[in-house]
């Protein structure tokens, strides 16, 4: 039935770039109104301290501003100071002072101090939810956030367990979590002491460009612009995002005129939007990694020699230019391109012969059966079935097993997985972020439970990054910061277990005067207040 | 003598009035349906190969908070402890949080579910004004070319993915020529101005006057509205001719012709007189299929009711929402077969 309904969506496709260039007639939408069809299911709450999916931190990125932030119309620039005008940092490296910029007010009219900065990150902390670990990795707790994180006239001081690289701090800061709230409107609307968590969920309280009218699930987010925001009253009004699941409903939107800009579609209705008169395809790299895990409990997989072969069967050309058309891009290192320390060598292809050579050295059994678990998303199969394919050439069996988020991160939480084949995204804009899950792991037993590392997933031992992913963290000299995570991503590439594929690329398909667009790269998430038409 | 006592001991118990013992089977029935219903919404909820810890605390969460998080949704409990506090919940009308929005599940269901009823009933409106006359002659005319064509059209109706068919109708009607409105229940700029009453925006806009709103409304709703009532008359049309053949071929059918009635008053006086109940039966079972069923038109539609709700919220592992919508849809399920049965005693005379 999905084949079929695959075959007849596609029909259907062809059908509409057959017929539709001469007959559709164009609706428009109002020019101080911005429309964007978008999959907003994973929105959970729209809370700060809490929010931690895509759609969520879209509209978070827009409705909260946060200490230093990123400029997204230059994102190479690195962070930027937004509420905090400047900041200063101890001898010591422990503490950095940030002075508040004067002036600022949020939607509520209060204005933006000190306190409310103190409030916000000390609330993230003592709420204690999914994204708390950005913050709590510095050594912030509940019974601390008293002499951590202090508000002082114009000035908050954060004080941290170690001398942490102030960049990490810093990009850390500018993720979600760093949104600062308005105090006295949050704490109007507290309800059993949950310091106006529920409330916050699906109201806002910000000082950003936007504030929030409403977000129905699975429906729609509307947020209005915000005339006294800081840089400028926004040229769109409102911006609405309606939630669209399907790809060719997307489509047919945006030719339509009903919409402005979609951002699912498919390779096929990217290729038919191409077509279509006065739309046009904005593509930009984000954080998005797709990679192969072996797990070095399996006496064959973890001799080094195997796990070199194994980065010569991947068909990484292949795949790209076939499947993952136009979505994806070749990239072989656990830092996403545009990430600080990022790199941009991809010495791997498929090269049979060079496998088998390998596998020969390490003595693997001819007919060796090994099991890969996917989650059932199109394009992770497809990825598992042509791996499947390279490895029956050298004489190695694949058992996929493909299944749901519990069956298969349950068993590969478990250690129990001999390949899985998966895709991560980091969760702050920060190295530290992809080195610390997939190039560190402390603590190898079984016992140390450490199942948010990748690493101890795969039961790794990764013979001395660990040691230099601590040292890289707390290194200032942002030169040698960067050298030392190209250090480690170079040895992660030669003796890891793990074979980083593919980063993603979105694409948005727009109408052609819509300007400015900038989705937020690798490291944010959407900016609509700089977009004109 | 065994059999002889045991018509002595019915004979000696007080006997209820008809109605009233009526009244308590139905009752009964519907509570013991409604029992079986919730157990196996949470038998399948508990086996089912979707982790709601998971769902919650995200994949990257530590094994302590993953745990804590177990503990909190009652997991650690016996199955039946935990099924006896899903049932004292529900029989309170709560249906719990939903685990993604942290709104009441009861409160999200009330919101999403005018939306299918205006979809569902306009859909089953369009079925039953264009099948019922579809099928009675296709009955009539046996084997006449308005019969083939009633036999393809439900051949169709029956055999094509309402996915595809739905991609199609968008494709054509909306983006080709422009006739109707395309994904969503209004377009953006209507949204919000006449206040919710029944959450069915036809009736509201009528209620508040404002034609405009009605107009664009009407103007989404077609589309998917036909379609849904395309496939209910494939059935309705279907069901009303065998009905019709029933009657035409029976003796009295024969009789009221040799008296000489006109023809017009045999079908529609007598034959389609005697299928009415019948009738009326099928049409509340597809409308209660129409209410239950539409979720894949709900997707393609981008239709925010109750269809799209329970798939949404089952792919997200919100099981809270998942039961919730699953019992409230299968009370009204349960609801209109008890409706069609009463309907069908109180209607036809033979049952008295």
């Amino acid at each position: 039935m999905n084949t079929l309904n695959r075959l007849l969506t596609g029909a259907a496709v062809g059908l509409a770039i057959a017929v539709s260039s001469v007959t559709m007639t164009v609706a428009e939408t109002p020019p101080n109104m911005l429309v964007i069809a978008n999959r907003i299911d994973d929105i959970t709450t729209l809370d700060p301290a809490e929010s931690f999916e895509f759609a969520g931190s879209d509209v978070s990125r827009n409705v909260y501003q946060k200490l230093i932030n990123f400029d997204p119309m230059n994102l190479d620039a690195g962070y930027q100071p937004e509420i905090a005008e400047s900041w200063t940092v101890s001898d010591d490296g422990r503490t950095i002072t940030f002075t508040i910029r004067e002036g600022l007010t949020f939607h509520s009219g209060n204005p933006v101090t000190a306190e409310d900065v103190e409030f916000s990150l000390r609330r993230a902390v003592i709420l204690n939810k999914t994204p708390a670990f950005i913050l709590t990795q510095f050594g912030f707790t509940e019974e601390n956030v008293e002499e951590t994180i202090v508000a002082e006239g114009n000035t908050v001081r954060i004080t941290t367990d170690k001398p942490y690289a102030t960049s990490f701090v810093l990009n850390c800061l500018t993720s979600t979590i760093g949104g600062i709230v308005d105090m006295e409107t949050v704490m109007a609307n507290e309800v059993d002491g949950d310091m106006g968590n529920a409330w916050l969920r699906t109201n806002s309280a910000g000082s950003g460009a936007y504030s929030l009218v409403s977000w129905r699930p699975n429906e729609s987010v509307t947020l209005q612009a915000n005339p006294n925001f800081y840089l400028g009253a926004p040229a769109m009004e409102r911006v609405i995002v309606r939630h669209v699941q399907e790809s060719a409903s997307q489509r047919l939107l945006l030719e339509r005129g009903d919409i402005d800009m979609a951002r699912n579609l498919n390779p096929e209705d990217i290729a038919g939007a191409r077509e279509a008169e006065g739309i046009k395809i904005h593509d930009e790299l984000r954080g998005r990694l797709m990679y192969l895990a072996f797990n070095q409990k399996h006496p064959e997989l973890s001799k080094p020699e195997v796990r070199q072969a194994m980065k010569y069967l991947v068909d990484y050309q292949g795949m790209q230019d076939s499947f993952l058309s136009g979505q994806y891009t070749i990239h072989q290192n656990f830092l996403p391109r545009t990430f600080l320390g990022a790199v941009d060598e991809n010495p791997f292809s498929l090269n049979i012969e060079k496998a088998k050579e390998l596998l020969a050295a390490a003595g693997v059994p001819e007919g060796l059966t090994i099991e890969a678990g996917v989650r059932e998303a199109q394009e992770r199969i497809e990825i598992a079935q042509t791996f499947q394919n390279a490895l029956s050439q050298v004489g190695i069996q694949l058992d996929i097993t493909v299944g749901t988020a519990k069956q298969i991160l349950g068993r590969y939480r478990a250690r129990e997985l001999d390949v899985y084949i998966g895709a991560w995204g980091p969760d702050y804009p920060d190295p530290h972020t992809n080195a610390g899950t997939f190039a560190y792991n402390p603590d190898n037993s079984d016992e140390a439970n450490a199942t948010g590392l990748l690493a101890w997933r795969n039961s790794w031992d990764t013979g001395g990054l660990t040691e230099m992913t601590d040292a890289a963290v707390v290194e200032n000299d942002t030169d040698a910061r960067v050298k030392m995570y190209a250090d480690i991503q170079s040895q992660f590439r030669d003796t890891s277990p793990f074979v980083v594929m593919f980063q993603k690329i979105e694409q948005a398909a727009m109408q052609e005067n819509i300007q400015n667009v900038n989705l937020g790269g690798a490291t944010t998430a959407v900016t609509y207040w700089v977009i004109t038409k | 003598m065994a059999f002889a006592d045991k018509t002595g001991e019915g004979r000696g118990r007080v006997s209820l009035p008809n109605w009233l013992r009526r009244t308590l089977v139905t009752l009964g029935s519907i509570a013991v349906t409604m029992l079986g219903l919730l157990f196996v919404t949470f038998i399948i909820g508990r086996v089912m190969p979707i982790d709601p810890v998971l769902a919650i605390v995200g994949e990257r969460a530590s094994q302590e908070t993953y745990d804590q998080v177990y503990r909190e949704l009652g997991l650690d409990q016996p199955l039946l402890v935990q099924f006896a506090y899903y049932l004292w919940d529900v029989v309170r009308g709560d249906f719990g949080m939903s685990l993604l929005n942290a709104r009441p599940v009861a409160e999200d269901i009330a919101r999403v579910f005018p939306a299918t009823l205006e979809l569902a009933t306009l859909g089953t409106i369009i079925g039953v004004v264009l099948g019922v006359p579809l099928g009675v002659v296709a009955a009539v005319r046996r084997g006449s070319w308005i019969d083939q064509i009633a036999r393809v059209v439900a051949l169709v109706g029956y055999s094509m993915p309402i996915f595809w068919l739905g991609l199609m109708g968008l494709l054509v009607f909306y983006g080709i020529l422009g006739w109707v409105s395309g994904p969503g229940r209004l377009d953006i700029f209507y949204q919000d101005i006449v206040p919710t009453r029944t959450g069915m925006i036809l009736i509201d806009s009528a209620l508040a006057g404002n034609w405009s709103v009605f107009g664009n409304a009407f103007s989404h709703i077609v589309l998917p509205a036909s379609l849904l009532g395309y496939y209910s008359l494939a059935y309705i049309s279907r069901m009303t001719r065998s009905f019709m053949l029933e009657q035409l071929s029976s003796e009295y059918v024969t009789t009221a012709r040799v008296k000489g009635l006109s023809e017009r008053a045999v079908i529609w006086g007598h034959a389609f007189k005697n299928i009415r109940v019948q009738l009326l039966t099928v049409i509340v079972l597809s409308y209660a299929n129409l209410l239950e069923g539409s979720v894949l038109t709900e997707i393609v539609f981008s239709w925010p009711g109750i269809g799209s709700y329970i798939t949404t919220a089952l792919l997200s592992a919100d099981m809270n929402a998942v039961l919730g919508g699953t019992v409230v849809v299968g009370l009204i399920f349960i609801c209109l077969n008890i409706l069609s049965d009463l309907l069908y005693r109180v209607l036809d005379p033979r049952s008295k």
